[in-house]
């Protein structure tokens, strides 16, 4: 499951400590408008995409936008800011009960040959691949995935051949904001949710992220594999408390020896 | 009269004052100073390796954590009392510190990286801790109460008021001395640009490492207040990323870098917590005060890069000093160029 989700992260390329609450933010909402207004979180999604997207671009064009040339390290601090509201916020709103979006396809499994699928996580598996496989084609193929892409290799340069760079930058957090807000719905039918949920999916994210390489969308995708069966590997042998042990540890050897990740692009 | 003389007498005034408060005060109004002083503590500590050197560590809790729970075990199962299990607290701590530095600088990881590998192994720290049932495992480790100060163990809570602020007096007096000397100019340097310090002959690894194991020392002694103020630790609380964001935020908001920024970091934000927690604890509101430290963080990143330090001072010198608050001749780096301070240094 981590694999159709961690698409999605690796394409993030902002140091974005406030993602795993985003995604909180984005299975809320789809909490919200499944009990309120009886939307199914298959069809909820599509608006906490939305909705995250303005947040996104909010975020981007009125903080981040103002300290682009400030040390990064005032970028993590910003960032934090951002992820203690949001989190807060959430806890305030919501409370801290644990919550669980009720939807149509839940408790029904289909038969595979041996194996006995949970449908609701095969839904959910499909629509990230396809979501991921849509983020590919439109950073690769359309016009403004190029320009994002452009951006985000050499800003300058982007800027120098009339690029309106801080648009590009706030429409890339925006879509990235809404690829979290989408996978916090798309989840949310099966995952209890609640507001501290938040920060340990941005360590997790970043775990596979890093290990597989920033801004690499293969790295991205193996990196979820590597980390998802590394845990289950660690559950087995080690205790189920300790499997994230694991995954640390390969954090802490893949910064040492290749700060770039395994498929991300040397750095110079 | 130069700003270091007027510091100075702030200092004395503040030194003579803060000792005879507790018999005017409440106990509600103790504990909060004995949190300001704690976490002024732990933030000057901090302050040694993220403040002067630039190294934003984002994992101190694991030091907190392993001072902590090395002095406690040590009292609890072999008798030896927190005053030595303190600097053996520490010493781990140091260890901790050596090592995360050495991997940390000696593969030359910066900025975000560097961030990522603290965080990495507080979490490694807390899932160890929650997983050892010789220390309690998840469900943590508890100290008996005996009353007995051998035991680090007051009835008074006044005493750790004095403690606290013992503490936080020591690790000023520390970074006082780390400043004035070839060392602190080093760290700044290393801070500003670690590139031109090297170039310059400067063994930044080792200037590096001895500041984080000196801020990981104090640290891990500061764990022994925690342990021995709360009598039961968690290692989800004590080895957790919301203890190091607790760590992290009052020297940032007070001025990183700085001799007074976590002091004046703390007493800004400590009663802020207090005050707001109890606020909105009263209309149910849980988690209202961190809403609050984050949109404070926010505001401080976008309008006060440096900090509320510099900012007094430049405030409290033009005014007080005729607008003399540094002569053309002291280019002396430590004060005042906070973290940003190519982008807004004081003038």
């Amino acid at each position: 499951m981590a694999v159709g989700l961690t698409l999605i992260f690796g394409v993030m390329r902002v140091v974005n400590f406030a993602h795993g609450d985003m995604m909180v933010w984005g299975m809320y909402l789809a909490w919200v408008l499944s009990t309120r207004f009886g939307l199914d979180p298959y069809f909820g999604f599509v608006i906490c995409a939305g909705v995250l997207f303005l947040v996104g671009v909010a975020v981007q064009r009125g903080l981040v936008d103002r300290i682009l040339d400030a040390p990064h390290e005032m970028q993590i601090l910003l960032m934090l800011g951002v992820a203690l509201v949001l989190e807060n916020s959430a806890l305030m709103v919501f409370g801290p009960e644990p919550r669980r979006v009720r939807g149509v396809l839940r408790l029904s499994t289909i038969d595979v040959g041996p194996f006995i699928v949970d449908l609701a996580r095969l839904v959910t598996f499909v629509v990230a691949v396809v979501l991921s496989v849509l983020l590919w084609a439109f950073l690769f193929k359309s016009d403004l995935g190029r320009t994002i892409r452009a951006a985000a290799d050499n800003g300058y340069g982007a800027l120098v051949i009339g690029t309106n760079v801080r648009r590009v930058y706030a429409v890339a957090f925006g879509i990235g904001a809404a690829c979290v807000g989408a996978a916090g719905a798309l989840v949310a039918p099966f995952l209890p949710f609640s507001p501290s949920a938040g920060l340990p999916a941005s360590v997790t994210s970043f775990n596979i992220v890093i290990i597989g390489g920033m801004g690499s969308l293969p790295g991205a995708f193996f990196g979820g594999l590597l980390v998802s069966v590394a845990e289950s590997l660690g559950a087995v042998f080690l205790r189920p408390s300790l499997k994230e042990v694991v995954s640390f540890s390969l954090l802490i050897v893949i910064l040492l020896f290749r700060p770039a990740g395994l498929f991300g692009k040397r750095l110079s | 009269m130069t700003l270091p003389r007027v510091l100075l007498a702030a200092a004395l005034a503040v030194l003579l004052v803060l000792p005879a408060l507790p018999s005017l005060f409440g106990s509600y109004a103790v504990t909060v100073f004995t949190l300001i002083f704690f976490y002024g503590f732990l933030g000057q500590a901090w302050n040694i390796i993220g403040g002067y050197a630039g190294q934003l560590s984002a994992g101190h809790a694991a030091f907190v954590g392993v001072g902590a729970y090395a002095a406690a075990v040590l009292s609890q199962d072999a008798g030896l009392t927190p005053w030595i299990g303190m600097l053996v607290g520490g010493l781990l701590s140091a260890a901790l510190g050596a090592v995360i530095g050495y991997l940390g600088f000696r593969f030359g990881l910066r900025g975000f990286y560097f961030v990522l590998l603290t965080v990495a192994f507080a979490e490694l720290c807390r899932l160890v801790a929650s997983n050892v049932d010789a220390i309690g495992g998840a469900l943590g480790y508890y100290i008996t109460f005996t009353g007995n100060p051998r035991h680090f163990q007051f009835q008074d809570s006044r005493a750790y008021y004095y403690i606290a602020l013992g503490f936080m007096l020591l690790a000023t007096g520390v970074v006082a001395l780390i400043e004035r000397r070839r060392f602190g100019m080093y760290l700044t340097a290393i801070r500003e640009d670690e590139s031109a310090c090297e170039a310059l002959g400067v063994d930044t690894f080792r200037v590096k490492l001895l500041a984080m194991v000196v801020s990981s020392f104090l640290t891990g002694m500061g764990g022994t207040f925690y342990a021995f103020y709360l009598f039961s630790l968690q290692p989800s609380t004590v080895f957790g990323i919301p203890l190091s964001v607790e760590i992290v935020i009052r020297p940032i908001v007070g001025g990183a870098g700085t001799l007074l920024g976590p002091i004046v970091g703390s007493f800004i934000l400590s009663p802020l917590a207090e005050l707001s927690r109890a606020y909105f604890a009263k209309g149910g509101w849980i988690g209202g005060h961190l809403v609050v430290y984050g949109l404070l963080l926010i505001l401080v990143v976008l309008f006060l890069p440096q900090g509320a330090y510099p900012w007094l001072v430049k405030l409290g010198g033009g005014r007080f000093l005729g607008g003399g608050l540094r002569p053309p001749s002291d280019t002396s780096p430590q004060d005042g160029a906070g973290k940003a301070g190519a982008r807004s240094g004081p003038s």
